[in-house]
């Protein structure tokens, strides 16, 4: 690969999932095929036909100050201490950045909903008077990438991609370009979710979006299989620090790899349902490959959207058959991690830059019966146990209620 | 009511609790916002607290007036009961 003022590279990861409370503990939870969902035990789910979560494995209050973090929403806290993870393991502070020159992208799909919900009971229980002044900044859907711009002193730009199960794809979209246009020299890219209450389960099923699957949690979320049933809520942050290439060379930073190119399209076709050959999946997919300057020959993994719906993951399918072909190795982390939602696109992309660093592809759990459909059978998808393999490329699909496609393409340095 | 003293001790409880303020630097020449760090939302987080601890009423035009952790002892032991 040749190096230019617009090759951009990760030089940190920072992450809080269901399945570690960083990105070390993550990836081996992942590759030894842990499950990160339980089944919710608190009175009020007994009546909810989905009663499955995937929690984080480590409860952010054992991660951030005390005072700091009740000024915080759950979705903001996970976001600092993935961003703060991101930044110390690219020795942002240490880069020599004019703080006029760091800009921070975080995204989020619900915003700050515990917060809305929490102070509304405060509001019909005690009053106005009583509603926290927090209350704003608390749950304003910017409030992640702003309390992690605070935390990094970021002065270039702090921005909040909404479009929702894209928001941590699209925000990793949005720092190439900035980073492409100069108008940054780093950036912190990322995104964040913590929406684990009764209205947004409520919401969700409503929807028959989400696995009924009660009694087998860490079998409930099985993208691609015959038997999948929905998807399984799931909290957590992740975080990138990008920059050009050759900054990252110069400061002698560690680089995980290349994002090479980035690819966004909108359906156009409904406000919820997927298109049923994912065609706007397609063309995000063929965007970001041509955006890399790579053929679709070239990408050797697909960390894949899949979320265990139905009709999602078929449509995915046909599209990544049709778009790249049945040569990639595919997994569906989701089947492990939950679905992020906001969070889902930072942390595949951390998922997809750890299977080219390590040249191993993780698993997809519960894959015990493919799906007839052709697209199904025909890709390669891993599944019961990590596969090996030499690839140079990979690619990570996020797709968002509201028609929203992301691809991001990675390559090795 | 309360002494003194003991609207102090209620005064840098609650400012541990919102604001992280070690209670041993909580004395009554001390202000709020320039000594004690405290910024505007925790401040009428506090004021909220003082209402709910010492039955007590601060209008917002009150508040305005309470600067140091003096000014809110004066005003608990002014307004209790």
């Amino acid at each position: 690969m040749s190096t230019s003022t617009a090759d951009v590279v990760v030089t940190g990861l920072g992450a809080t999932t269901p399945l570690g409370g960083d990105v070390a503990s993550t990836w081996e939870a992942l590759l030894a095929g842990r499950s990160g969902v339980s089944r919710i035990t608190e009175d009020w789910v007994k009546d909810f036909p989905a009663q499955l979560v995937a929690r984080l494995a480590v409860d952010p209050a054992e991660q951030i100050d005390r005072v700091r973090a009740r000024r915080l929403d759950r979705s903001q806290q996970v976001a600092v201490i993935a961003a703060e993870e991101a930044w110390r393991d690219a020795a942002g502070a240490n880069a020599g950045v004019d703080p006029e020159r760091i800009a921070v992208v975080f995204g989020t799909g619900i915003g700050g909903a515990l917060t809305l919900l929490g102070q509304d009971d405060v509001l019909e229980q005690k009053g106005p008077k009583r509603v926290s002044p927090h209350t704003i900044p608390m749950l304003m859907p910017n409030g992640p990438a702003a309390a992690v711009g605070l935390a990094v002193g970021a002065r270039a730009g702090v921005h909040a991609p909404v479009s929702a199960c894209a928001s941590g794809a699209e925000a990793v979209r949005w720092g190439l370009d900035l980073l492409r246009f100069d108008r940054a020299d780093m950036v912190l890219v990322g995104g964040t979710e913590a929406c684990v209450h009764p209205l947004p389960m409520a919401g969700f099923a409503a929807m028959r979006a989400m696995s009924t699957r009660n009694d087998e949690p860490s079998r409930a979320s099985r993208p691609f299989d015959k038997g999948r049933d929905g998807f399984v809520l799931a909290e957590g942050a992740a975080a990138l620090v990008l920059e050009r290439a050759d900054a990252a060379k110069a400061r002698g930073a560690k680089v995980y790899a290349r994002l090479a190119g980035a690819g966004a399209t909108a359906d156009g076709y409904d406000l919820v349902a997927p298109h049923p050959e994912g065609a706007g999946g397609a063309r995000a997919m063929a965007a970001a490959i041509k955006d890399a300057g790579l053929t679709a020959a070239d990408i050797g993994h697909v960390n894949a959207h899949a979320t265990s719906t139905p009709m999602g993951d078929t449509a995915e399918a046909t599209a990544i058959r049709r778009t790249i072909g049945d040569h990639p190795l595919v997994t569906a982390t989701k089947s492990q991690t939950g679905h992020l939602l906001g969070a889902a696109g930072a942390l595949e992309s951390v998922f997809t830059i750890l299977a080219l660093r390590d040249q191993i592809v993780p698993a997809t759990a519960n894959l015990d019966d493919p799906d007839d459909h052709a697209a199904v059978q025909e890709l390669d998808i891993v599944r019961t146990e990590p596969r090996r393999a030499s690839f140079s490329a990979a690619l990570n699909d996020s797709f968002g209620f509201g028609g929203h496609n992301l691809a991001l393409v990675f390559t090795t340095v | 009511m309360s002494s003194t003293a003991e609207i102090q001790t209620g005064v840098a409880e609650i400012l541990e609790e919102v604001a992280g303020v070690a209670p041993a630097d909580v004395s009554p020449e001390k202000s709020f916002t320039d000594d004690l760090d405290v910024d505007s939302l925790s401040m009428v987080e506090i004021a909220t607290a003082v209402e709910d601890k010492f039955g007590v009423a601060i209008p917002d035009d009150e508040l305005g007036n309470i600067k140091t952790v003096g000014d809110a002892i004066s005003y608990i032991e002014k307004n209790q009961g």
